[in-house]
């Protein structure tokens, strides 16, 4: 099982956790003025990152709390998890998937 | 060929017993709202996560980053006066108050083999050292919600939804005649 850091509580087991998809996607202001094509892209498209992945994670048995979480989508390793309102943490796609410590 | 397995009841130690109605709250509001609600509670809140704070038979315990659940194991008054009495102290305060006294029911889980009777259920490291005495968390016990707390070294207060306490309690029932 996955240990996974929330930012509030800490170490948690995965099971305490849900997934949110990915994360940093604003809804537009005025969705009416967007074209069919603008709102499919804000609906539908998604990066499918290989390597690391910006994603939202909720910790939905625990304290209830969205936040986000930067994980290698090849290793399943959780590389940083912030609260929503912190700035995504800079760190380089490794040219090779890096294993889990 | 494998011996089969004995029966499920055989030798099962007796469910953990209900512990006796309780008035319950689930509070979300930011420090402004806590400070307010304190006055009427008579409890502090901890402002550290996953930590509960204890005065006589009422109690706070830290849900999330604005949500706290309100216990009093020995209430003397219907929960709807406390309710009223909450809702004076924190008028004008953008809130909400929920009175889930009847959603949950618990039991206390004590003795030595408390933490490895939990964690029949429960994945989380109950070592003294991880989770202290004072600590509190939503969490689960196979598949069902819980509150634990731990209120000394070798106790632990467990809130679970009323429809899961069977399952919960036979749950802990079958682990402890294992431990
Ligand atoms: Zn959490």
């Amino acid at each position: 099982m996955l240990i996974i850091v929330c930012p509030f509580c800490g170490k948690r087991p995965e099971i305490e956790f849900t997934y949110g998809g990915q994360a940093h996607i604003t809804r537009p202001e005025r969705p009416s003025e967007l074209d069919d094509q603008a709102w499919a892209e804000f609906l539908y498209m998604r990066s499918n990152t290989k390597g690391i992945h910006a994603e939202r994670w909720r910790h939905a048995r625990g304290c209830g709390r969205f936040f986000n979480a930067l994980r290698d989508t090849t290793t399943d390793h959780f590389v940083a998890t912030y609260r929503i309102d912190e700035p995504q943490p800079q760190i380089e796609q490794p040219a090779e998937p890096v294993p889990p410590p | 060929m494998p011996e089969q397995a004995a029966p499920l009841d055989d030798a099962a130690p007796p469910w953990p017993p209900l512990l006796a109605p309780a008035t319950r709250f689930i509070l979300h509001g930011n420090a402004a709202v806590r400070a307010a609600a304190t006055a009427a509670w008579g409890v502090p809140f901890a402002e550290e996560a996953c930590r509960a704070r204890l005065l006589g038979s009422r109690a706070t315990l830290w849900m999330g980053p604005d949500e706290y659940l309100l216990l009093d194991r020995a209430p003397a008054e219907a929960a709807g006066d406390t309710a009223s009495g909450l809702e004076r102290a924190m008028a004008g305060l953008d809130h909400a108050l929920v009175d889930v006294s009847h959603r949950q029911v618990a039991v206390e889980i004590n003795g030595a083999h408390a933490g490895h009777i939990l964690n029949g259920g429960c994945p989380l490291d109950l070592d003294l050292k991880e989770f202290p005495v004072g600590m509190c968390t939503r969490t689960l016990f196979a598949k069902a919600d819980i509150v634990l707390w731990r209120t000394a070294a070798d106790a632990f207060h467990v809130e679970m939804w009323r429809s899961f306490g069977d399952y919960v309690r036979a749950l802990l029932a079958e682990v402890a005649r294992d431990c």
